[in-house]
């Protein structure tokens, strides 16, 4: 019997050698003339086991990890073939506590499956959504897609069957159905990695969308950051042609549908709804003002529909389960499961899929393991470059929409951020500033220029200079920028720079530093 | 970066005719050109405009919009080190020092002809394994100063 062993080739793990890894098992099992096949899987998001390495065995699929290229011959010798003992055994890795312990719904398949093969996906219940989406029609889909909650994971959170119906509704010679996946938020990955590691299933959902609301063609705009996850889904693109996926017949039916890759070219601001429209135009990625909504002029001036790519991958697991179990999961208004990031200083970095209000301390110290130095947590940004900076004192907020904006944070993106004790926060007030400065599109003015003011002010704080009155005026400029800016990069930037004054404002008095400014 | 043909004037034709009925061509012919030449050369912007029946001047605009494109010939390796708060978290600030007092590398440096080009940007989407870079577009985590070191001494070819 062919031994089937599976090594990453996600972006995460190859960057700490899984190629380096896939090579010498393959090296190794030549020479030794086993019958092996080795699988590229993505990565199932422990990153702290990468370069993971698993074996099908009769029980299960066993991990070993993290491997290092050297340590091939000594898996071979050991007998990692049959799952047998290792230093670096990890057990079944369905049994693994940081996995067994989430709620996977969209990231069910990710790690598990070659996300190229379409007969994969396919048999580890792919499309299952889409067939019932295409039995049901357009009007009993969109209905499903409302009636499970189902809000926008980008961040803004929006209902995203209302965007589904607005452009159902309106009648066009043309719509699309565009993805945002220009996933700039440090501290967020879970796009990338299942693009790269199940691409399929956000083309299903984009195809649940398509034939929804009655768009023929669709668009995913991939941040040029990730340029492995671009090269995968414009294979998978291929692959879903060449099956029937996509192309004048979708699965055999009567629906259209075809979709295209796009690249961005740096720019964080195309991940704003409107930027990224009119990058996709072919523009500066400058933002429009609404109205119109996307969802009735968007693209070319045609209702477009434009979601995560979490919101896209949600809805084939809604479809084919019904709207009813997906909302069973969650808390209040924050239905289903959101893939929480553990990143920055942490222990045990990855992803974490579970149904909204898990509080922050189960996700940073239950499965994160508190930070990677060993030092003491002293702050959490939760949301990206735009969210609050909290201090250990809210650990026990939950993780959903509506208590993350009690505790005067945002849920964003889902991303988390842990620093250690040796962060001063005033620098990073400064740097949310300086970020804004220089991924501002230049349309609305407080942010435009609001920010780089904002950096000199903070400056100024530091060095000690007229300290009561500056705090004062960063305050005043803070209101300015969220007040007057139409998107939420001026109009959030305030938000990591006043929790930051808020929560730590003893880094804002601190003795002037004698490192000369930059 | 290094071993890219020099700017054709007809090569660039030829891939702006290829997209030219693409919708929105723009991005998409701007990333045929670079990934060709390395660069945007001023003389294909006439091009373009003309192509796309946009003005040199709305060219030139969206060119300078994007951090990706450049606009002369860049040599050597490119380093794309991340900057953003969750390398932040990991010391990618201390390694950005070390870069420049140690190597003599400083980042966004508008010199373009050195071994290593140190290119800040915000966000890999390898923040689980904080500080990341890419490194031709090939992606490391977990740096440190002495995997610093060692690409620093790849790219002045001292080792390898």
């Amino acid at each position: 019997m062919t031994a089937r062993v599976f090594v990453p080739a996600d972006s995460s793990a190859l960057s700490i050698g899984a190629e380096l890894v896939a090579d010498a098992i393959r090296d190794e099992a030549r020479r030794r003339g086993l019958d092996t096949e080795l699988v590229r899987t993505g990565s199932r998001g422990l990153f702290w086991l990468e370069p993971l390495v698993e074996v099908e065995t009769a029980a299960g699929r066993v991990g070993y990890g993290p491997i290092a290229p050297g340590e091939a011959a000594q898996l071979f010798e050991a007998g990692f073939l049959n799952g047998s003992a290792h230093p670096k055994a990890l057990g079944l890795v369905d049994d693994i506590p940081y996995l067994a312990k989430q709620q996977r719904l969209i990231f069910a398949r990710c790690g598990l499956t070659d996300p190229l093969s379409l007969e994969d996906y396919r048999k580890h219940g792919g499309l299952r959504g889409l067939e019932r989406a295409l039995a049901l029609g357009s009007k009993a889909t969109i209905e499903e897609v409302l009636a499970s909650g189902l809000r926008g994971r980008g961040g803004a959170g929006f209902p995203t069957g209302i965007k589904w119906r607005t452009t159902a509704g309106v009648t066009a010679d043309q719509k699309y159905i565009v993805c945002n996946a220009d996933e700039g938020d440090s501290g967020t990955f879970a796009d990338r990695m299942l693009m790269e590691g199940d691409p399929f299933l956000l083309i299903e959902g984009m195809t649940i969308a398509g034939v929804a609301v009655g768009a023929t063609k669709g668009y995913v705009y991939i941040r040029s950051e990730y340029p492995h996850a671009f090269a995968t889904f414009q294979r998978a693109i291929e692959r879903a042609r060449a099956g029937g996926l996509l192309g004048p017949s979708v699965l055999g039916s009567s629906h259209a549908f075809d979709l295209e890759a796009r690249l961005g070219a740096g720019a964080y601001i195309c991940g704003e709804e409107t930027s990224l429209l009119e990058s996709l135009e072919g523009k500066r990625g400058q933002i429009r003002v609404k109205p119109p909504l996307p969802a009735i002029s968007g693209l070319f001036g045609k209702p477009t529909v434009i979601n995560n790519v979490l919101s896209f991958a949600s809805t084939p697991w809604i479809l084919e389960h019904g709207a009813k179990v997906y909302a069973a999961y969650g808390v209040g208004r924050s239905l289903g499961s959101q893939p929480f990031q553990l990143a920055g200083n942490i222990r045990y970095g990855g992803l974490v899929e579970l149904a909204f209000g898990a509080t922050l301390r189960e996700l940073v110290e239950g499965f994160g393991g508190g930070t990677r130095t060993g030092r003491p947590i002293r702050a959490l940004q939760v949301g990206g470059p735009l969210g609050a900076y909290l201090p250990e004192s809210l650990l026990d907020t939950p993780l959903d929409y509506e208590s993350m904006a009690a505790a005067g944070g945002m849920l964003g993106h889902g991303g988390i951020v842990v620093f250690d004790d040796s962060v001063d926060m005033a620098r990073q007030a400064r740097f949310a500033m300086e970020f804004c400065a220089k991924e501002s599109c230049g349309k609305c003015t407080p942010c435009r220029i609001g920010s780089t003011r904002g950096v000199e002010t903070v400056d100024k704080i530091i060095a000690g200079h007229d300290r009561q009155k500056n705090v004062q005026l960063l305050r005043d400029l803070c209101e300015v920028m969220t007040d007057g800016s139409l998107c939420a990069l001026g109009g959030l930037a305030p938000m990591p720079v006043l929790s930051a004054l808020n929560h730590f404002s003893e880094d804002f008095a601190k003795a002037p530093a004698r490192v000369a400014a930059e | 970066m290094s071993g890219r043909m020099a700017f054709d004037l007809s090569l660039a034709q030829t891939l702006i005719d290829r997209r030219r009925d693409t919708p929105g061509a723009t991005l998409p012919i701007l990333h045929d050109l670079q990934e060709q030449f390395g660069y945007i050369d001023d003389a294909a912007i006439p091009l373009i405009a003309d192509a796309l029946n946009i003005s040199k001047a709305e060219t030139l605009g969206v060119i300078s919009f994007y951090h990706d494109f450049h606009r002369s010939p860049v040599d050597g390796r490119a380093l794309k080190l991340c900057r953003a708060e969750s390398c932040q978290s990991m010391g990618c600030e201390d390694l950005v020092s070390h870069l420049e007092f140690r190597h003599g590398i400083k980042a966004d440096a508008e010199d373009n002809h050195s071994d290593l080009h140190v290119q800040t940007v915000y966000c890999l989407g390898n923040c689980a394994l904080s500080p990341a870079a890419l490194l031709d577009g090939v992606p490391v985590g977990r740096l440190d100063r002495d995997r610093i070191d060692g690409i620093v001494a790849a790219a002045q070819g001292k080792v390898q």
